[in-house]
């Protein structure tokens, strides 16, 4: 297939079932608005900065100044040789976002959304984070900027990431510890939201994943869109041809919404989504609301989620913090429902299991979340020819995960 | 004429100020919520707003998370919270209910069966914290053939162009948030209040009652004096968290309990 043909598919007009949200921020039945009063002009003055701002070329010229020359874009798309010959089957391409600075794809929307935090004049940013990568992120943007910094943090996750708490610490964010609920990343964002409601005049707040209330889906998918657009220009230039098939892991979904959203006109691209699927979906103990949940209201939006029959949250399980989240991004939900997308899990022994391989194999130490869209990548490449190929989006880096892993080995380090 | 606007309609005519305490039904117990609730009619509750328990209650304060935290490990459902007030009314078909919360469990039991319940239990009205007004259609569909009222928020941050939107869906009553933050924070600037609700005056004929921050006689006396009347959540959570869901109290500790709803009443009368 030719370069052109592809060029010519994503010239046509907008107005499709991939243009989504509308302009109260619905993706089909998922998104919208839902928070108290008190947050509602808040998320309406963003979704209008926001709106004004992404017209124009001069606000994504400094986006893509920093990502080129902080963050050290494009991040390669690596073809991983021996662990392709181990799975058997198709070609293994990494998108290496591990090797951007702070060590994942997170930094990508915290420069996008520090922009526009700068440009409405807020002293102050917040984040939420669940393993530290989000707040690492934040934190580092924030000292760039000489802003102010709070990240709340589950204190579940304080204790299995701490390496993470002292690097947002030593950046001069002040980490605070959420005791409320199951203390981990859902909590975060519950004090978060009431920090934003408390601080609204002077305090922006930095959203991590591609959920939460109107614009915020929108914005962090179209931060993170960068991920999809390197990895198709490297793969029609790497290649000649675009990918057939894309594998991403899905906690929120930012990094896979960024991968995906590029591709989601190219029909013959096949897409798959991968949960954490803790002790597996049939036990009950996972974190996979696209695999095994219902569609609710969580966070700011709708969207698919992990309830009990009586519509109270329920506690997810992972080995994985950053997947640690009982909620998905609403764009996701609506790609599931009309089967762009496949969402699939890979439980805890699978990642840490693809955790190895991919370390002593290639050299590269992912982070837990994307070990996930390592191990089933590896199962999908068998099923497939050696002629095809697959991009996998290694969000992060494995550092952080070290003492996690060690802990599981019965190793003290 | 809906059982809260009769009773604000009334007050009014005695020039009295409604007041409203909050409680989270199953906090501690489904039966101790029922003899709360008629605790607080004896000290002079006007209208109880009930609080529907939820796991995230990203807009409440410490104390009323805590409060929805203890209903939650006593297994209390929405179902149980219907329970209570049909349980309430077979003694008081007189004071209206409000239930408060969030929309994710109403979402999960269907709206259709939500409405049904909450006519079937007698219940007055709703606030549905996290249901802007632009999102509202589906559910006050099911729940306005109903007879129920439907009552909003307005926050020192909603802006004149909402609260038209918000005014058009709202009945019953309008619960004006006195400060930017969450339940149970300080009131600091009451001036700006007064002067939001005389704004508010000007767009609405609902009765505005004011909540958020209203915590001993003082503060209630200072919003009730510039409003129709004041909500008192948080102080009253925090004196319920003293008691034991396994225990039995009688009509009178349970008074002493809610004593503060008592005070309050006595200090805005001399309004």
């Amino acid at each position: 297939m030719s370069e052109l043909k592809q060029d010519s598919r994503n010239a046509q007009p907008a107005a499709d079932q991939f243009s989504g949200p509308d302009d109260h921020g619905h993706f089909g039945r998922y998104g919208g608005i839902f928070v108290g009063e008190t947050l509602i002009a808040a998320v309406e003055e963003l979704d209008q900065v926001y709106s004004q701002l992404s017209k124009d070329p001069a606000f994504w010229a400094e986006f893509d100044k920093d990502l080129k020359y902080y963050v050290g874009r494009p991040s390669p798309l690596y073809f991983a040789e021996r662990l392709t010959a181990h799975y058997g089957g198709a070609k293994i391409l990494l998108k290496r976002e591990d090797l951007n600075h702070t060590g994942a794809h997170k930094i990508n929307n915290t420069i996008g959304q520090a922009l526009l935090a700068k440009f409405m004049g807020k002293p102050r940013i917040i984040a939420e984070t669940g393993a530290g990568q989000h707040g690492v992120a934040s934190a580092t943007i924030a000292a760039r900027l000489g802003l102010e910094c709070y990240v709340y943090m589950g204190a579940e996750d304080i204790k299995r990431q701490s390496a993470n708490v002292y690097r947002m610490k030593l950046l001069g964010a002040h980490v605070v510890s959420v005791e409320s609920g199951s203390r981990t990343l859902k909590d975060a964002m519950n004090e978060a939201l009431r920090d934003w409601a408390t601080n609204v005049d002077n305090t922006f707040y930095i959203i991590g994943t591609a959920a939460g209330p109107h614009p915020y889906p929108k914005l962090v998918r179209d931060f993170q869109a960068v991920i999809g657009r390197e990895a198709r220009a490297q793969s029609l230039e790497q290649y000649g041809r675009l990918p057939d098939a894309l594998v991403a892991c899905v906690g929120g979904g930012s990094n896979a919404i960024g991968l995906f959203h590029p591709f989601l006109r190219d029909t013959e691209v096949a897409m798959y989504g991968v949960e954490a699927g803790g002790d597996g979906v049939e036990t009950g103990r996972h974190a996979a609301p696209l695999s095994d949940g219902r569609p609710g209201v969580l966070h700011g939006n709708r969207t698919y989620l992990m309830s009990d029959a009586g519509g109270q949250i329920m506690e997810t399980h992972s080995v994985s913090a950053g997947l640690d989240y009982p909620g998905v991004g609403p764009e996701h939900s609506y790609l599931k429902d009309i089967g762009r997308v496949n969402y699939v899990a890979a439980t805890d022994k699978e990642a840490l299991n693809s955790f190895r391989e991919l370390t002593r194999m290639e050299g590269i130490i992912p982070a837990l979340e994307s070990s996930h869209a390592v191990a089933y990548a590896g199962k999908l490449a068998a099923t497939m020819s050696p002629d095809q190929f697959i991009i996998v989006n290694l969000s992060g880096r494995g550092d952080k995960d070290i003492h996690t892993v060690a802990e599981i080995d019965g190793i003290q380090i | 004429m809906s059982r809260i606007s009769k009773t604000i309609a009334s007050l009014q005519e005695q020039g009295k100020k409604a007041l409203i305490p909050y409680i989270v039904a199953g906090d501690p117990s489904v039966p101790l919520t029922v003899a709360l609730m008629h605790a607080l009619v004896a000290k002079g509750a006007d209208i109880i707003e009930l609080g529907m328990p939820f796991s995230d209650p990203s807009s409440d304060g410490a104390v009323i998370q805590l409060g929805a935290e203890r209903a939650l490990r006593a297994g209390t459902t929405l179902s149980d919270v219907f329970a209570v007030v049909k349980e309430f009314r077979t003694q008081d078909t007189r004071t209206p209910i409000v239930l408060m919360g969030y929309l994710n469990p109403i979402e999960y039991m269907g709206y259709e069966a939500f409405a049904t319940e909450v006519e079937k239990a007698g219940v007055d009205g709703l606030l549905i914290v996290d249901l802007p007004a632009y999102e509202c259609d589906e559910l006050f569909a099911a729940v306005r053939p109903k007879g129920i009222d439907t009552i909003f928020l307005v926050a020192p941050t909603t802006s004149d162009a909402r609260l038209e939107s918000i005014c058009k869906n709202c009945t019953g009553y309008l619960y004006y948030v006195s400060l930017k933050g969450v339940t149970g924070a300080a009131i600091s600037d009451s001036k700006a209040i007064e002067d939001k609700i005389g704004l508010l005056r000007d767009i609405t004929p609902l009765p505005i009652v004011v909540g958020f921050g209203i915590k001993d006689t003082e503060s209630a006396l200072k919003m009730a004096a510039i409003s129709d009347g004041v909500i008192v959540g948080s102080a009253l959570v925090e004196r319920i968290s003293h008691l034991a869901a396994d225990q039995a109290y009688s009509q009178e500790a349970l008074g002493t309990t809610v004593g503060l709803i008592g005070e309050i009443r006595e200090a805005i009368n001399t309004l």
